[in-house]
């Protein structure tokens, strides 16, 4: 069996059933390690991935739902503006611990400012409570998307 | 980029010690030759190498605390280059080459223990460096110092790059005494610093346990038996094996394991296998209460005596106040966001493993002794670890996967499943403590007893030479802030079928929240305000000047608004002082949601004063998850909880705002990972008693003030 998706905007052809989840076909087969296994049920978006510029569990989308559509991974976020002035924003504010959860948090707060260039903490707070950290990072994360919301802005002015 | 995060980003991306040129030596030992490269090196682990550049193998591990920027700003201080500028490298599981310091990692000791042999050892190769410089110029010692990486002549301005001198230092004796930087001359030492760790964990490209390929491996699961004490009966292998990707199928006493070409397929494949076990009758019927019930009633038994000063007897004649009550804290998961995980290959009479551990030299001892092999024959390459709290002090992982990697010709990664991390984790023991307080007709404690009962986590450690004390869980409990003329404090061991370990706070944890509770609640009953009470009680002026400092920084003097309650703690534990004030909501429906915590620390010399801050909001949040909703239950014989579904940790949403307010001091350096995670249980009990009037005297709160 094999499934063709388009990941970080580059088409290729994977050795794996179209129900496996984006979460074990990107770690497992594409090998690309930045998405993480936190759950594996909706729970705490350490799996996090863009798809087509939307935020999706990846423990939760079987790789045949992404099939036609732009996956974009934390390694593919990293090289875009936003995700630049993201990880600008998480440098400056010193906000990684263990930092498992980070690169989900950062794809999700990449689909927060897409959909709301200059959210306020009720918006971070409704944007982002479907990721957990257990370092308790939430309060520097906050202040990192307001920061990257700012940086982000002024690259586009 | 500057070129100086790409090659850090390539060593805690691979996280493998390869090119090093630090010489594994002896502590203390003098110098080094390997493969006609000079180096300096102060002691096993830390080097100069011949491009200059300072070298530092970990001594302690990485779980998200910080110690990796920590360790090395310490380094980078007493070497004068700059903290990035080092070349670090997570080091192996090896208890010779660190000796004395130990790479087991918890109890708040890592700097504390690192603080004074790496400065030393550091002290030594500056000297040795600028002892080379001073030769080579002929001009006295005493003229030249060390400064961003060179040796520099002041008087006539000459500087040497520690590159040009590290050959001559090396073929020199390395000073047997060496200063130590003063505080007053600190650059680097108490500025805050940002995590040298942060960038590639936010890029994904930092190397977790769990991320780790090696070549030829393939991907396992595993089943234990739910209900603790089972044996595993059936297992549809043909069922298993039909699903595409599986591999094969290994039956252990207790356990299942599916192997196969990626984490999907043995995921299917154990579902299909559809294990049957065997239960022990004796386990099996086993309910939560009856357990709870057991601890409560040790705290009836004499107990063994821990700490005992003057008569208790005698002091509470003529008490002018009593207060007693009991207190029960529950078991606790880790829940850590990194499940647990190994890679390890077995061949040809040696074993490698790839793991994140808290213990990489115990993980490899407990593999030598699974595997029947010497211990030079196993190799633990640590790796970065997605949370530890404890978790990953237990070889439980490492263990599991060596009795796979045994039966199988490739390399291995098992990666447990969510629900099998929490069903079977080694849990927060579950403790009941009673407290009984006198005061006297002046107003001072005049007898104090506490007495704990509950799993002995060192009991299991030390076998036959556990003589009835548990030191862990009574750590805090007999090292009170508050004077008293007469105190005892007793240990009764009451063990239940729950395996139990290291968690977060540890013992001084469940000390904190009775003895802080406690207090509190004898406050309130002398119609006393807490904060005063305390300051009128305690001795220590930097206990005081914390709590003074969260009671003007908090708001304290204010009327709270409807509904919300103001609570403080205070405790001195792990060698670092800490005051907090939670501020919190009830609803109608008695939910309660932190709104506010002001924290006040002083750690003595903190290090890095931004990675202080971010262990207060670390433990304030972990620790809040586990004092309102953290609990493990058992029914018949099992563990009720699976996921975080059903083991609530606090999300985004439900964060508190946290205000902390570091004090300055050159004082010897305190811990920092537990003390936050301790200090919030107390002050949130509290604040439950001031918004809501009930007192909540049985983790965790929000279920216990639901049934209040």
């Amino acid at each position: 069996m094999s499934v063709t998706l388009t990941i970080n905007g580059e088409k290729r052809d994977f050795d794996a059933s179209p129900e496996m989840p984006l979460l074990w076909l990107l770690r497992d087969v594409a090998r690309m390690t930045g998405t993480k296994f936190g759950c594996a049920a909706g729970l705490c978006g350490a799996c996090s991935v863009l798809v087509d510029g939307t935020r999706v569990f990846g423990c939760q989308t079987p790789a045949s739902e992404a099939v036609g559509k732009s996956i974009t991974t934390i390694e593919g976020l990293t090289q875009q503006p936003l995700g630049k002035a993201l990880i600008s924003a998480w440098d400056e504010v010193d906000v990684v611990q263990c930092g498992y959860c980070q690169p989900g948090q950062i794809i999700a707060a990449a689909s927060l400012i897409k959909d709301n260039p200059k959210p306020d903490d009720a918006a971070i707070d409704a944007g982002m409570s479907g990721n957990i950290c257990r370092c308790g990072t939430y309060p520097r994360i906050r202040a990192a998307i307001h920061r990257a919301a700012e940086i982000h802005a002024g690259e586009k002015a | 980029m500057s070129g100086g995060a790409t090659r850090r980003e390539v060593l805690i991306g691979s996280g493998v010690v390869t090119g090093s040129l630090v010489i594994p030596m002896a502590l203390g030992a003098g110098r080094s030759k390997a493969a006609g490269v000079p180096s300096v090196a102060g002691n096993a682990w830390l080097g100069v190498n011949a491009d200059g550049h300072v070298t530092l193998a970990m001594p302690k591990t990485e779980m998200g605390q910080g110690i990796l920027t920590t360790i090395t700003m310490i380094a980078a201080e007493e070497l004068a280059v700059k903290p990035d500028d080092v070349i670090v490298t997570i080091a192996d599981g090896d208890a010779a080459r660190f000796a004395p310091i130990d790479q087991g990692t918890g109890g708040s000791t890592s700097t504390r223990e690192v603080w004074l042999p790496l400065r030393t050892a550091a002290a030594k190769a500056r000297v040795a460096l600028v002892m080379a410089g001073a030769k080579q110029w002929g001009v006295p010692l005493a003229e030249c110092d060390a400064h961003d990486g060179a040796v520099v002549h002041t008087a006539s301005g000459k500087v040497l790059p520690y590159a040009a001198l590290v050959a001559a230092a090396a073929a020199a004796p390395l000073p047997t005494d060496a200063p130590l930087r003063p505080a007053s001359s600190y650059t680097v030492i108490g500025k805050s610093h940002k995590r040298l760790d942060g960038d590639a964990k936010a890029r994904g490209v930092a190397e977790y346990g769990i991320d780790v390929f090696v070549p030829g491996m393939k991907f396992a699961g595993l089943q234990v038996s739910p209900v603790f004490g089972g044996k595993l009966a059936n297992v549809d292998e043909a069922a298993a094996r039909k699903v595409a990707g599986v591999t094969g199928v290994i039956r252990g006493d207790d356990v299942v394991y599916i192997i196969g070409d990626n984490t999907w397929a043995v995921r299917q494949g154990i579902a299909a296998a559809n294990a049957q076990w065997t239960a022990d009758p004796k386990l099996s019927g086993t309910q939560h209460a009856q357990i709870i019930s057991a601890v409560t009633a040790a705290l009836d038994k004499p107990g063994f005596v821990a700490l005992t000063s003057g008569d208790l007897d005698v002091s509470r004649k003529g008490a002018a106040h009593r207060f007693s009550a009991s207190y029960t804290q529950p078991f606790l998961a880790h829940a850590t966001m990194e499940p647990a995980n190994c890679v390890a290959h077995v061949h040809d009479g040696e074993c490698t493993i790839w793991t994140g551990t808290q213990i990489p030299s115990d993980a490899r001892k407990a593999a030598a002794t699974r595997l029947g092999l010497p211990i030079e024959k196993v190799t633990v390459h640590n790796r970065l670890m997605g949370g530890g709290f404890g978790r990953r002090l237990e070889a439980d992982m490492v263990e599991r996967c060596v009795d796979l990697a045994k039966q199988v010709p490739f390399p291995v990664k098992l990666i447990w499943t969510r629900e099998e991390d929490t069903a079977h984790d080694w849990y927060r023991p579950a403790y009941a403590d009673r407290i009984d307080i006198a005061v006297g007709a002046d107003g001072k404690i005049a007898a104090w007893e506490h007495k704990i009962a509950g799993s002995s986590i060192m009991a299991r450690l030390m076998g036959g030479a556990f003589k009835g004390i548990d030191d862990d869980a009574v750590e805090g409990a007999i090292s009170p802030i508050y004077p008293a003329a007469a105190r005892k404090v007793t240990f009764q061991q009451q063990e239940s079928m729950v395996p139990t370990s290291w968690w977060r706070g540890v013992g001084p944890l469940r000390s904190a929240f009775v003895m802080e509770s406690a207090v509190d609640e004898l406050a309130h009953s002398l119609n006393a305000d807490p904060i005063a009470w305390r300051l009128a009680h305690i001795d220590d002026p930097r206990a005081k000047a914390v709590l003074e400092n969260v009671r003007d920084k908090s708001g304290w003097a204010d009327k709270p608004a409807a509904g919300t309650g103001r609570g403080v703690a205070v405790i001195h534990l792990w060698e670092t002082y800490m005051a907090a004030v939670a501020e919190i909501e009830v609803d109608k429906d008695h939910q309660i949601t932190v709104k506010r915590v002001t924290v006040a620390v002083d750690c003595g010399q903190a290090i890095n004063p931004s990675g202080v801050l971010a262990q207060i909001d670390s433990g304030v949040i972990f620790g809040s998850s586990a004092a309102l909703y953290g609990e493990i239950t058992i029914a018949n014989g099992r563990v009720e909880q699976s996921n975080y579904n059903d083991y609530r940790v606090l999300r985004m949403n439900e964060a508190p705002v946290i205000h902390t307010t570091l004090i300055e001091s050159h004082e010897k350096p305190g811990g920092m990972g537990e003390p936050p995670n301790a200090i919030i249980f107390p002050a949130l009990a509290n604040a439950v008693f001031a918004a809501t009037g009930k007192r909540v005297r049985a983790l965790p709160l929000q279920k216990g003030l639901e049934a209040a």
